[in-house]
């Protein structure tokens, strides 16, 4: 006997009380949490921001903290942040996110504190801020967006753009001998003891956002646990700003970019998960008078 | 006390909930007591990585809500250029206090007043002003550290209290009135949004429309500080020929001129602005009415003085003495100078009085 196949609108099948095949209650597996605002964001196609907003949403609703939650907004693409995110927010220079936010958790301990900053903002003009920020073990959160590129002035070279990559400052390519290597901001963080969470997530396909909301629920578990300076890194996209369209754009996160920067979790003290700092190799140096 | 030593302290009587500084000559002693009193106190003292991160703290500390106090000197003040026009643009109150050293640059750890028109006309980008308080002695800036808080609270806006190398390392016997500053309620601050509307505190408004009308606002802010808050003191005006106007350590040489000029005969007086923004413009033209010359005398190349000349308009011929450097003009040099703006300027329209 063969089924004949339904044609025109499906139709919501109700089956009969006490029949074994009926589904469960119907359940809400997708919705818009209620931290992200209505309106439309300003982010281009394909952009990554807007994913990652939403993982910092559902992460702060599932712990249900919104209402003590501070947003620390930096200067690049994401500067409209507080306009998508429901949440107290503060705007600081260009850079210095983490220094603001020191400010803001030094003087309210008990509240969450947590900054959003792009590439450009965090490991360029805003690297002293964040370094230092991470050796005084600050209890804040940092979710550091890395698009490889300055993405609201229109695609110029930024410190994470990785060699050979054609941007408006870089128009033959990022040279290494004159331009410099990228900066491994993440990795650097992790050889500081005030670290206490440090994670490198993907927007690349779906498994590696669910792993990466894993990162940004323990990112803000660790500063409720009052453990230290978290950090996590999200590898994203910027379609406009790499000249591709938005599939493109994924295909070469999913790739290159993943490839040059390798993710998962490299620090979580808490859990035992600690890079050691490297040691000098050869013959050690000592003092004449000290034991050998 | 040290005067950096009474600024800190006067701080922290008035309620300051939170420092942040960076260390530099001449004001290293301010940043050193805090380092100890405020742990004391139970209250918030971080040692920042750099003078832009420090005024970022207090940016951020602020927008919480907390009384701040950040300190630093002339190339440190530079750097805070930035945060402090982004914190007159959101409306953030902060004391900031200035123990000015020599410049430009490096320049020396000397006292100066170089920083007055960094101080007075625009420290960072953008249409805003910022208050300047200027003491002269120790005991004054006990005072004003207090009147400090009470203006940016009011106001909501950074305010400078402007001292020099001088006042910052001197010790001077002083009978401490400290005080405890009232708080401003705020309903703007941040705490977290639970049961109430979501609050931003931010200085982008990127529609031209929306801009103008902040911009708008602020200067109506301006304009209010301006007409109820400018402050001076005035010795031996009465009468006087020659108005010496010089503030924080100049108008203590300058004092001792006056004295002595007045000792010799030549009717001098001083004209002391405490609010260097707003500048006690009309008081100023009124006190020197009735004078042959009016002599600026400043730690700096010629700044005030541009001031003194915009109140003055004309009515008085404006003379100028200024060291730099580090260099103090001694009381004789600037009685000199006094008695050379009186020599060469026609007598008063009443002749000698």
């Amino acid at each position: 006997m063969t089924a004949t196949p339904e044609v025109g609108p499906l139709a919501l099948r109700r089956p009969a009380a006490g029949d074994p095949d009926a589904p469960a209650a119907p359940r809400t597996i997708y919705r818009r949490p209620a931290l992200l605002s209505t309106q439309p964001t300003s982010y281009c196609p394909g952009c990554g921001h807007g994913i990652i907003h939403r993982l910092v949403a559902e992460v702060l609703e599932e712990m249900d903290v919104a209402g003590r939650t501070i947003l620390v907004g930096s200067v690049g693409c994401s500067v409209f942040a507080y306009e998508y995110l429901l949440l107290d927010s503060v705007e600081s220079p260009h850079g210095r996110a983490a220094a603001v936010a020191t400010g803001v958790k030094r003087v309210r301990p008990d509240r969450i504190v947590f900054t959003y900053q792009g590439d450009g903002d965090l490991a360029a003009i805003g690297t002293a801020e964040i370094v230092h920020a991470a050796a005084r073990g600050e209890r804040i959160t940092v979710i550091f967006v890395n698009n490889g590129i300055y993405g609201m002035t229109g695609g110029q070279m930024a410190p994470t753009t990785l060699p050979g990559q054609h941007t408006t400052s870089s128009p033959k390519g990022r040279d290494v001998e004159t331009q410099g290597y990228p900066l491994p901001v993440t990795e650097m963080l992790s050889l500081l003891p005030g670290v206490a969470y440090a994670a490198r997530g993907s927007v690349a396909d779906a498994g590696l956002i669910g792993r990466t909301k894993a990162m940004i629920r323990r990112a803000f578990d660790v500063q409720v646990e009052g453990h230290g300076f978290a950090i996590v890194e999200v590898l994203s996209t910027c379609p406009v700003g790499w000249g591709m369209t938005p599939t493109e754009a994924m295909d070469h996160l999913a790739a290159e970019v993943m490839d040059a920067y390798p993710g998962g979790v490299f620090v979580d003290r808490a859990k035992g998960i600690a890079p050691s700092l490297p040691a000098p190799s050869g013959r050690p140096l000592r003092a004449s008078g000290s034991e050998a | 006390m040290k005067g950096n030593e009474a600024i800190a302290e006067a701080a922290i009587a008035a309620g300051c909930d939170a420092y942040f500084g960076y260390p530099i000559t001449p004001q290293a002693e301010l940043l050193e007591w805090m380092a100890r009193r405020m742990p004391e106190e139970g209250r918030v003292f971080v040692q920042a990585e750099s003078e832009l991160a420090a005024i970022n703290m207090a940016l951020g500390a602020s927008a919480a809500g907390a009384r701040v106090l950040v300190s630093s000197s002339s190339p440190g003040i530079s750097l805070m250029a930035e945060a402090m026009s982004y914190m007159a643009g959101s409306r953030l109150p902060v004391v900031l206090v200035n123990v000015m050293r020599g410049g430009p640059g490096l320049g020396s750890i000397g006292a100066a007043q170089g920083d007055y028109l960094q101080a007075t006309k625009g420290h960072g980008h953008g249409d805003y002003r910022t208050p300047v308080l200027a003491p002269s002695s120790i005991a004054e800036a006990i005072e004003l550290v207090g009147d400090a808080f009470t203006l940016a609270e009011r106001y909501r806006t950074p305010v400078i209290l402007l001292a020099d190398g001088i006042l910052g390392q001197a010790m001077e016997p002083v009978a401490p009135r400290f005080r405890t500053i009232a708080r401003t309620p705020a309903d703007w601050t941040l705490s977290g949004a639970e049961d109430r509307a979501p609050r931003v505190v931010k200085s982008l408004h990127l529609r031209p429309e929306d801009l103008e009308h902040h911009n708008d606002t602020l200067q109506a802010v301006y304009a209010d500080i301006a007409a109820h808050e400018r402050r001076w003191a005035g010795e031996a005006l009465e009468d006087a020929e020659v108005v010496l106007v010089a503030y924080g350590t100049a108008a203590r040489i300058a004092r001792t001129a006056v004295e002595r000029a007045r000792d010799d005969g030549l009717r001098a007086g001083l004209f002391r602005p405490i609010t260097l923004w707003p500048f006690p413009a009309d008081e100023l033209r009124t006190a020197a009415a009735g004078a042959r010359a009016v002599l600026a005398v400043e730690l700096s190349a010629g700044q005030l003085v541009e001031d003194v000349r915009l109140a003055i308009e004309g009515a008085v011929p404006v003379f100028h003495h200024g060291r730099t450097g580090g260099m103090v003009p001694s009381p004789d040099e600037v009685l000199t100078a006094t008695r050379r703006a009186w020599s060469v300027t026609p007598m008063t329209k009443e002749g000698v009085r």
